[in-house]
């Protein structure tokens, strides 16, 4: 139980910047996932919060105690590693209590503790196997099991499930989500997966070339993207993005509209544009329409609307509320 | 798959040709050795008698018992003992000093680490045959000379073992040296506790071949032991060897070849499962 707080944290290797100063307070038992394309530091920032990396300038707290200085295992936290880091020699009880011995914690009590994190992660049955007798998903719980054995302050995920099938990583999510929320642990979690973010994040963090593009809650940032680069990043399919002039707006230098906002008509609206293709998915289909000089623009309409014939001319059409105005900066206007 | 199933259809013919080869081949070296041990059974006149017997005679014990606690310069049993601890002293220290340089030249960054890798493994290039005077020289000054240290200590420290291990080192997945610092395992605990245990294999494929190559060591101890009780085996043997007009006590000769065959014979059998695993696959 703890809060933490990153204040301008600057990272470089030698002359190259690689997080220009990001600042954010979580509070006790917050959520936070920290979501960016693969290079822009998500993954350097986290491991600079485990103490795996140092810390160019600014100050990490933990509970409000600078933690800039302290080894990882001082700063009582634990970290999920991407390809689970399991000790391949050891029996799923022992990799989980591993770190207790180091801390010479008595017998009965690793005994105790083990066996409630396995009972929380079902995996009672498993716990003399080694690893490589485990399925994907066991050792990620077994990954989950050592973290939550410690009892730490504050949980690191460094993109826990990517290793995972699509069908264990949904099924997963949901765990890590439910056992976040009854183990009430602040959490910092690193992902690519913009659906993961949406999913399990209080709040996250959208970063951009080592910098926090926007903070805030996910549905705030899907709603409300402070930058042409969070409007593109999040959102499957990403927003399309039209030069300002082209659709008459006089200030700014591009709008961008999420695909769900665009009505197809017959009658003339605001472009015409010809349907390049089709992607039906039953629940919704996505059209993708050419406009004269060429750009495509994406389309998400109800699954139950007829399907637009490819060929064919229509017009696209959207309110005024659903254009997002970025400047030649990329910031929101 | 399929490279299997073409050698199935192989079979006929060339599968026979096959194995007659290989017959013929493992009899080919087999013969010598056999010899050498229907030598050791029999009296010294049946072998200088042509023909050369082929089967073995009735004088096992006698010659064996004659070997091991007579011998010709030095009982066999001492020759050997002191073989065992040569060869031991070299693998256990070859094994310790070779993980514990590789463990410092992967995982810390000091001044001069790779300057210190590339000079060991510049020694890699020079065989004992060519410094042997100079360590005579260096050995003798330090009065070890008929001496197990001077036995072993020359020979203690191995390139090849820390390359190896160097090598094996880089394959381990540097989450696992994360996971193990934030487990809050100081460097020696993430060495005793999850580098070595991993290394095991390694380890034991290195111990049979560097035991091996402990016991057979013939010339550094042929130079250093002058003293007869501090006589290695296989040295032993060329000193049995008679000079002038002594008479060669064949039997005993060949019994203490025979003899000089079993430790390294039986540390390649008991460890065999290990060593083979410690060559094919690294455990991971």
């Amino acid at each position: 139980m703890a809060t933490l707080t990153l204040d301008n944290v600057r990272k470089s290797f030698g002359a190259t910047d690689v997080i220009h100063g990001v600042n954010i307070e979580v509070t006790d038992g917050e959520f936070i996932v920290i979501v960016g394309p693969s290079g822009c530091g998500k993954s350097t920032l986290l491991r600079m919060v485990a103490g795996l990396e140092g810390i160019t300038s600014g100050e990490i707290r933990i509970d409000g105690h600078r933690v800039n200085e302290a080894e990882p295992m001082e700063r009582n936290i634990a970290m999920v590693f991407q390809n689970y880091a399991l000790y391949p020699h050891m029996s799923v009880f022992d990799n989980m209590a591993y770190g207790l011995k180091i801390a010479k914690t008595p017998k009965d009590e690793i005994a105790a503790r083990v066996a409630s994190a396995a009972k929380l992660l079902q995996l009672e049955p498993y716990l003399q196997r080694k690893p490589r007798e485990l399925s994907g998903g066991q050792r990620q719980r077994v990954a989950m099991g050592r973290a939550i054995v410690r009892k730490p302050a504050v949980f690191l995920f460094d993109e826990p499930l990517s290793n995972l099938d699509a069908k264990l990583r949904v099924q997963m999510r949901l765990e890590i989500k439910q056992l976040q929320r009854e183990l009430g642990v602040t959490s910092l979690y690193v992902t690519h997966d913009q659906v993961e973010a949406m999913t399990l994040a209080d709040r996250m963090i959208v970063m951009n070339a080592g910098v926090a593009d926007q903070i805030g809650k996910p549905l705030e940032v899907y709603e409300n993207p402070q930058t042409e680069f969070v409007a593109g990043f999040i959102g499957s399919p990403a927003t399309n993005f039209m030069p300002a002039g082209s659709v008459g707006v006089s200030v700014g230098k591009t709008v961008g509209i999420r695909p769900e906002h665009i009505q197809l008509t017959d009658t003339p609206t605001r472009l015409k544009a010809r349907v390049a293709y089709c992607e039906a998915l039953g629940a919704e289909t996505l059209v993708h329409l050419r406009l004269p000089h060429g750009q495509l623009i994406t389309v998400r309409q109800g699954g139950h609307l007829p399907l637009p014939s490819e060929g064919t001319d229509l017009w696209l059409g959207w309110h005024d509320a659903a254009m997002m105005v970025f400047g030649a900066d990329g910031r929101r206007i | 798959m399929s490279d299997q199933r073409g050698m199935v259809q192989r079979r006929g013919l060339g599968h026979w040709f096959t194995h007659l080869g290989l017959i013929i081949g493992v009899l080919f070296i087999f013969f010598p050795i056999w010899l050498a041990f229907v030598a050791s059974t029999v009296t010294q006149p049946e072998i200088v008698r042509p023909p050369m017997p082929l089967l073995p005679g009735g004088h096992f014990i006698e010659n064996y018992s004659k070997a091991l606690f007579a011998g010709v310069n030095a009982p066999v049993a001492t020759m050997m003992l002191n073989s065992l601890i040569m060869a031991l002293g070299i693998t256990i220290g070859k094994i310790v000093i070779s993980l514990t340089s590789a463990f410092a030249i992967v995982y810390f960054r000091f001044p001069g680490r790779t300057v210190f890798f590339w000079l060991i493994f510049l020694t890699l290039m020079l065989p004992v045959e060519v410094r042997i005077v100079p360590t005579y020289e260096v050995i003798a000054n330090f009065g070890m000379l008929n001496s197990y240290s001077g036995l072993i200590f020359p020979l203690i420290a191995s390139a090849t073992a820390t390359f190896l291990f160097r090598q094996f080192f880089l394959t381990v997945p540097d989450e696992l040296t994360e996971a193990a610092r934030v487990d809050g395992a100081s460097p020696m605990q993430f060495f005793f506790h999850i580098l070595l245990p991993m290394s095991r294999t390694n380890i034991a494929a290195l111990f049979v071949i560097l035991f091996i190559y402990g016991w057979n060591q013939y010339l550094w101890p042929l130079l250093i032991t002058t003293d007869p009780s501090m006589n290695t085996i296989v040295m032993g043997i060329k000193q049995m060897f008679p000079s002038g007009d002594d008479l060669a006590d064949w039997p005993v000769i060949m019994a203490t070849s025979i003899l000089a065959m079993v430790p390294p014979v039986i540390v390649v059998i008991s460890m065999q499962k290990l060593f083979i695993r410690g060559l094919v696959d690294s455990e991971k």
